[in-house]
């Protein structure tokens, strides 16, 4: 998966691309954010320092889900009233997948195009929506603010500021998210998952814990 | 920056810090997961995500509770190791009496949090669901399913958050409310909270107290129970249905006995004679029978006294001797019939006929010695003796029967008891309790 080595357009360090597909990632570095165009590296923009963060999950952790190995190559970081959460990307049958982790609450989802999504501002708690033949509930709605990235990503995302995530539940552990950072939502679709069902390896350690 | 390689992740540590109200020195267990922690000496409640830790909320603690289990403490919960970083009171009021709970806030780096209440040294172990249940509010009680199972409504009440200690991963506060209900599945209780529009829910699964002072090392007995829980399993709903199902297994092969002796009981007649009693005359009338053998295996023997009294009464000592051994089984039968009429009607009293069975006679050659009594001077009496061998004793079985039916109907009604106590702290508690 690995592809030949580029240089940091900012500071000259090697960049190296865990996946082929990856639009933008982070120099470990000078923390530049890079994009890719057709010949180089383009820096966009910088990442400030991140919030303090305690997920077990870092850049490098693989796992499984779906009957599918996975490896984490990248992150968004948001902020929100319960403080941070980060939403690790997977790479994943060489596509795409997203492991949610907040306060060690994990879901895995995965970009769902071409379903019918409710028009106009984002739905309340409590609204029903039938995606492949589940229906989910609105249960949360999270004003986030957006903290920062690290890593690798599908698609270029640096510069947001207040986001909105609707999250719906089914009655059998099935979930959904309407992201509604871009004009237009995105819908995933996926599922909370037991830490253990992760089978994570290469996980970060905790002072005292083992 | 290029010069010093890449930032490693690093090992979260536990932060030390010190409260901005008092300055005591403040530990954070659950890392960047804590939103708000409260400071243990001043208990101001503190912003856990601020580098600051800014004030949100002073409260007074004069009415506080100290966990049973001490912040700080670890221990095993389902094979993972949890520790204690927080704790709350929690308050509601019934008719204008306040009930207080204690909920403990535990962590895990890797599996998150978990939640142990307490309320009258009732334990649960409680996580949140990752599903959402299905309401059916329309039922009476409501109910709600999930995986497949369904819980009844037990209580709607307003909680009041009304002490806190430790680190929490929300925004908590003191004095402020959530409406909590719960439906029961003993032993489990599905629970949902709302505050505005947001509704959590979570599941707690009873545990006992014992069992927990074991998991967390704790010194000392866990405190006693009191009462009947919401989702406290009941002891006696398992026995009760063993208890069913081995009376099933015993009815049936009490059946089986009484079919099966039913079959192989011989019914023999081995004796009769028809005797009369000369109540006139005075002296000894005892006297004996012909031997009669009795043979198979043993059993029991039938006696048969039948006597024509009509207002009277015979009374008939017996000895049933064995000519082999001498052995002798005394017994004395009474036979009286009394009929008459008054205002009501006619009306008869007794029966003309009495009939005693001797279990476990032995076989052998036996006679019967027989002394009949009455009153004098009432005439002669005719009365016949006659003896079965080996008849079938439905008696035995009908006592067997309750015998079976006794602790059965025991723990039952035990069980229905144990119910009515729980359902009597509901909102749908039975009239009258």
């Amino acid at each position: 998966m690995t592809q030949p080595a580029a240089n940091c357009p900012n500071c000259g360090a090697k960049i190296v691309f865990r996946w082929s597909s990856s639009v933008q990632t982070v120099c470990e570095y000078c923390k530049s954010i890079l994009v890719r165009t057709d010949i180089d590296l383009k820096k966009v923009g910088q990442v400030a320092d991140l919030p303090p963060n305690s997920s077990p999950i870092q850049l490098g952790t693989e796992g499984v889900s779906h009957g599918h190995s996975f490896l984490v190559v990248g992150r968004i970081i948001y902020e929100y009233d319960q403080g941070t959460w980060n939403e690790w990307h997977l790479v994943m049958n060489d596509g795409s997948a997203w492991l949610s982790d907040a306060q060690d609450e994990y879901v895995v989802t995965f970009a769902a195009p071409g379903r019918k999504l409710p028009p106009g501002d984002h739905p309340q708690i409590g609204y029903r929506f039938t995606w492949d033949d589940e229906t989910y509930t609105v249960t949360t709605i999270t004003k986030a603010h957006y903290r920062g990235v690290d890593g690798e990503l599908p698609f270029q995302y640096w510069d947001k500021q207040d986001v909105v995530f609707v999250d719906l539940m089914t009655t059998d552990g099935k979930f959904a998210t309407l992201d509604y950072s871009d004009e237009a939502p995105v819908l995933y679709l996926g599922e909370a998952v037991e830490f253990d069902d992760l089978r994570l390896k290469n996980l970060r350690s905790f002072e005292g814990w083992s | 920056m290029s010069e010093s390689g890449p930032n490693p992740p690093g090992t979260p540590q536990v932060k030390s810090l010190n409260c901005p109200g008092c300055g005591a020195a403040l530990t954070l267990r659950s890392f960047s997961n804590a939103v708000t922690v409260v400071c243990h000496h001043c208990h101001s409640i503190l912003d856990a995500q601020d580098p600051n830790l800014k004030i949100l909320q002073a409260f007074d603690a004069a009415v506080g509770d100290s966990p049973l289990i001490p912040l700080g403490t670890r221990g095993t919960i389902r094979g993972t190791a949890y520790e204690v970083v927080g704790f709350q009171r929690r308050t509601i009021k019934v008719e204008g009496i306040p009930y207080s709970w204690h909920e403990y806030v535990l962590f895990n780096p890797y599996k998150g949090f978990r939640y142990l209440t307490e309320y009258n040294g009732h334990w649960n172990d409680t996580s949140l669901l990752r599903s959402i249940p299905t309401v059916n509010e329309y039922y009476s009680p409501p109910t709600v399913s999930y995986l497949g199972e369904t819980y009844k409504h037990f209580q709607t009440a307003k909680a009041e958050t009304s002490f806190v200690l430790g680190e929490f991963p929300w925004q908590v506060r003191v004095g402020e409310f959530a409406t909590v209900t719960d439906y029961v599945s003993p032993p489990r209780v599905i629970s949902s909270e709302a505050s505005g529009e947001e509704i959590t829910w979570s599941m707690g699964e009873y545990i006992s107290g014992r069992d927990l002072w074991k998991a967390f090392g704790l010194k000392g007995d866990p405190p006693e129970r009191v009462g009947v829980y919401e989702n406290q399993p009941s002891p006696l709903s398992e026995e009760t249905t063993k208890i069913w199902v081995e009376f099933a297994g015993f009815l049936v092969v009490l059946f089986l006995m009484l079919v099966g002796f039913f079959f192989i009981a011989r019914n023999e007649q081995v004796m009769q004679g028809d005797y009369r009693f000369n109540t006139n005359t005075r002296g000894e009338a005892s006297f004996v029978t012909d031997v009669f053998a009795l043979g198979g295996r043993t059993s029991d023997l039938e006696l048969t006294t039948h006597a024509d009294v009509n207002n009277n009464w015979i009374y008939i000592n017996y000895a049933l001797i064995n000519q082999d051994t001498g052995q002798a089984y005394d017994f004395g039968r009474e036979v009286s019939y009394y009929y008459g009429s008054d205002s009501d009607g006619p009306w008869s009293e007794g029966s003309h006929e009495d009939s005693v069975a001797i279990p476990s006679v032995p076989p052998g050659n036996y006679y019967l010695r027989i002394e009949p009594e009455s009153d004098f001077g009432r005439g002669t009496i005719s009365y016949s003796v006659s003896a079965k061998r080996d008849v079938p004793q439905m008696g035995f079985y009908g006592l067997a029967l309750l015998a079976l039916l006794l602790p059965a109907g025991l723990i039952t009604w035990r069980s229905i008891n144990f119910e009515h106590l729980r359902w009597a702290e509901s909102d749908h508690a039975p009239a009258g309790s």
